[in-house]
């Protein structure tokens, strides 16, 4: 199959029964089927020789909201490791801080310890859902403007325009002779490349290591060979991926599109083709009015391919709804252009919902947006949810955890007097920026006694104090001794009981093992 | 080969292959992922030439760059010894008692301890110190031959009736084996195992306890004690546990009691200074003594 533009529509629409038709003859048929020599067997290749798309330069409302997009997002990918955050003087000052060595997280006032990972699983939930919300509104806007591997591909093609020239230029360029002057510009332009690549990667590893401590590192070339690694590693993909995977990463590699149509409906905005005022397409003659072509049967659309031309991924809107598509709203610019241009209102290309084209096309008015489908409701609802529980979360988190181990060789221990012991491994966390006193007690039963291993205080009956560092896990050994007399059963729930100086407490449900009879 | 179909919807060949009504399109793969199919397998070509890969009967190719799992292990071993060794030095160099006071080395030692007691001890006394019949129990507090970290260490070093010249008790004698010996008939064995049930007021025989006293103190008061307190209590250093405990190293009902008495026992540890080095030893004294007993 060599047709110049790739159509796969990924889905058809009940509402559009006329989305299934396709002109038989698109723009580009395949030239193969076309020609004579075409070998008797379909001698379709098991594999797809990759078409370079050269995006041409354009204009308009949605290229600033990609430009604005792009500068924002890459603002804070480059400023975000170096806003600092005052945590107190045992503690980085990093606001973004994921301090693998030391198994901390640090978003702003957040400390996520390696337990309380699940503040990361709802975080990512609610990623996905405001993924899943933002295509019911309006397509795929995450893949057209937010999207890392969109915003560094928009970069490197910026950077290759500036370099080479714009589309037709860097065509010319690309099939021309290898001369000195394209050997330079392909110098240059990946030269650039490796730098921005070099810049990204850099930049990553700041997010995990303290900024200023690692760039001092890097200014004195005594980078680890972890940091240099994952730098290079970085850099390559970044080079790779927005220099030439491009909008193959969109298409192959990254299953967003695949699924995506599961999130949109009729009522979603998506960038649309208005076939009904398009169609049949015509290259313009200047002879003919407007008027004169509408009494032809000819519509709006004359064909001129800006459109395509302008597409990061290489398809042509005309076909509709394609899989490809990143909704990036780029060729509406470039139509608005050629509309403003031959004097017709702009919006042939614009991003609406299938109701409302499906009424305008047969004769009704334009249906006004629906912002709150059961569908935007559902992920709203669920989003509140899960952002609820991250907050209530986050306010009600505790400075102190504690985890208690029974031992269980021995399972238990007859003593000299009768009575039975239990050893306990102790464990606290003090999740707070000082060194804290705490005391334990043991709830349930009555007679026991405590001591903790090793620390040379008296055994007593009920409780004993416990200290841990800050922002540190101590870890005790304790004994808890109950009389012969205090036993009932060869098990007994108890209770460990921690209050802190300062009143926090944490409790920890155990078991009490002892001889059978 | 059979008619190609095409998909009427979008101009691309079917698989052919039909589930409920849909068919599988055959859209072409790019052709730059068949090229990093290519560059895998070169990958691989390069990774024979440099790393061990093929099997040559008992021998195999070895590779360029003479990398082996085993050598990268013992050269960890070796790191890891390295960094163990200024805490092995400290702790050959202090007292088991000073060990215990200083936070760093007991914490290694706790740590160590714990492997060697796994390896070397815990094959008699249980992980844990737990103990089996004959073999003590670590984590209670009934000590035969003392319970302080330097009676234990005492005791690791040189073990117990063993072949070692300051070995504890003496080598081959233990308890008298006073039924076999003919010392006491079977009627005074019983009186004073009676006794000894009635010392944890278990006895249901009060007349037969109360002979049992007489014999009590006449054969056996001399290494358990007049009180039956135990040899470390007496200030002995014989190895004669309490009578009045409820911790039993051979059994304390009547029958393992009858047989203790006429049989005699003597048990044996062996000197673990001639198979560990000193800091190992220290260790295995620290991680005993904080095993929950420790005097």
């Amino acid at each position: 199959m060599s047709t110049t533009t790739e159509q796969q529509p990924l889905q058809t629409d009940p509402a559009r029964p006329d989305r299934m038709e396709r002109p038989a003859a698109v723009a580009g048929a395949t030239p193969a089927a076309a020609s004579p020599k075409a070998p008797r067997r379909a001698s379709r290749s098991m594999y797809q020789k990759h078409s370079k798309v050269y995006p041409k330069a354009v204009q308009g409302t949605f290229r600033r909201i990609k430009w604005t997009a792009l500068a924002v997002l890459l603002a804070i990918y480059y400023v975000l490791p170096w806003v600092r955050w005052d945590r107190g003087p045992n503690a980085p000052d990093q606001a973004v801080l994921l301090d693998l060595a030391n198994r901390r997280f640090y978003l702003f006032f957040v400390e996520l310890w390696p337990q309380q990972i699940y503040y990361l699983t709802a975080a990512l939930i609610l990623a996905a859902l405001g993924l899943f919300l933002a295509t019911s509104l309006a397509g795929r806007v995450w893949c057209g403007y937010a999207c890392p591997q969109t915003v560094w591909t928009d970069l490197y093609v910026w950077v290759e325009r500036l370099v080479e020239g714009d589309r037709g230029e860097r065509i010319r360029l690309d099939q021309g002779k290898w001369t000195a002057r394209k050997v330079g510009r392909k110098a240059l332009k990946n030269l650039i490349w490796l730098l921005i690549a070099l810049a990204t990667g850099g930049a990553w590893i700041f997010y995990f290591t303290d900024a200023p401590t690692l760039m001092g590192e890097m200014m004195r070339f005594e980078l680890s060979s972890t940091a240099l690694g994952f730098i290079g590693l970085f850099t390559v993909t970044t080079y790779l991926l927005a220099g030439f995977a491009r909008e193959q990463v969109c298409t192959y590699m990254c299953p967003w599109p695949r699924f995506q149509s599961a999130m949109i409906d009729e009522d979603s905005l998506i960038v649309t083709y208005q076939d009904w005022r398009g169609e049949g397409r015509s290259l313009m003659r200047k002879s003919q009015s407007w008027e004169e072509r509408k009494a032809e049967g000819l519509g709006d659309c004359i064909d001129c391919f800006n459109c395509v031309q302008v597409c990061p991924a290489g398809i042509d809107i005309r076909d509709g709804l394609q899989m490809q598509c990143i909704g990036c709203g780029l060729c509406i610019d470039a139509c608005d252009e050629i509309m403003a241009k031959v004097g017709r209102p702009a919006g042939l290309i614009r991003f609406d919902t299938q109701t409302s084209q499906v009424a305008i096309a047969t004769g009704g008015q334009p249906v006004p947006y629906r912002l709150w489908r059961p569908r935007t409701i559902l992920y709203t609802l669920m989003m509140l949810v899960i952002a609820g529980g991250i907050g209530i979360g986050l306010l009600l988190k505790p400075g102190l955890d504690i985890s208690v181990l029974r031992d269980r060789a021995p399972l238990f221990v007859a003593l000299s007097d009768g009575s039975v012991r239990n050893a306990y491994t102790f464990k606290i966390s003090n999740m707070t920026r000082d060194p804290r006193s705490y005391t334990l007690a043991v709830v349930g039963m009555k007679e026991a006694s405590l001591s903790v291993a090793g620390d040379g205080q008296e055994e007593q009956a009920g409780t004993q104090r416990l200290t841990a560092g800050p922002d540190m896990v101590a870890t005790y050994r304790i004994f808890v001794t109950v009389p012969r007399t205090g036993l009932q059963g060869a098990t007994q729930p108890l209770t460990f009981r921690l209050t802190s100086a300062d009143g926090e407490v944490a409790t920890y449900d155990s078991v009490f093992l002892g001889p059978a009879n | 080969m059979a008619q190609k179909e095409k998909d009427a919807l979008s101009g691309v060949e079917t698989t052919g292959h039909e589930w409920d009504g849909l068919r599988e399109l055959n859209n072409p793969l790019p052709k730059w992922w068949l090229y990093i199919f290519y560059v895998c397998i070169a990958w691989s070509l390069v990774y024979y030439v440099l790393y061990p890969a093929w099997p040559l009967g008992k021998s195999y190719t070895k590779g360029l760059l003479g990398y082996s799992q085993r050598e990268e292990l013992v050269q960890k071993v070796a790191e890891g010894k390295k960094a163990q060794e200024k805490y092995l030095t400290a702790i050959a160099a202090t007292s088991v008692e000073d060990i215990q006071k200083n936070k760093d080395l007991l914490a290694f030692a706790m740590a160590g301890g714990r492997s060697y007691f796994n390896e070397n001890c815990a094959a008699c006394h249980g992980a844990g110190g737990q103990g089996a019949k004959g073999f003590p129990t670590l984590a209670d507090d009934v000590w035969l031959w003392g319970g302080t970290t330097a009676d234990i260490y005492k005791t690791i070093q040189h073990g117990i009736r063993a072949d070692d010249a300051d070995t504890r008790g003496t080598v081959g004698i233990g308890m008298t084996a006073f039924g076999k010996d003919g010392i006491l008939n079977r009627e005074q064995i019983g009186q004073v195992a009676e006794y000894v049930l009635s010392l944890n007021k278990r006895s249901t025989d009060a007349a037969a306890a109360a002979k049992g006293k007489t014999v009590y103190d006449e054969n056996c008061a001399a290494c358990h004690g007049d009180s039956a307190q135990g040899s470390v209590a007496a200030g002995l250093d014989v190895g004669a546990p309490p009578l009045v405990t409820a911790n039993w190293l051979y059994g304390g009902d009547k029958a393992s009691l009858v047989e203790t008495i006429t049989n005699g026992r003597a048990g044996v540890m062996p000197a673990w200074s001639k198979r560990l080095d000193d800091a190992t030893v220290k260790s295995l004294a620290v991680y005993v003594h904080n095993l929950g007993g420790g005097k």
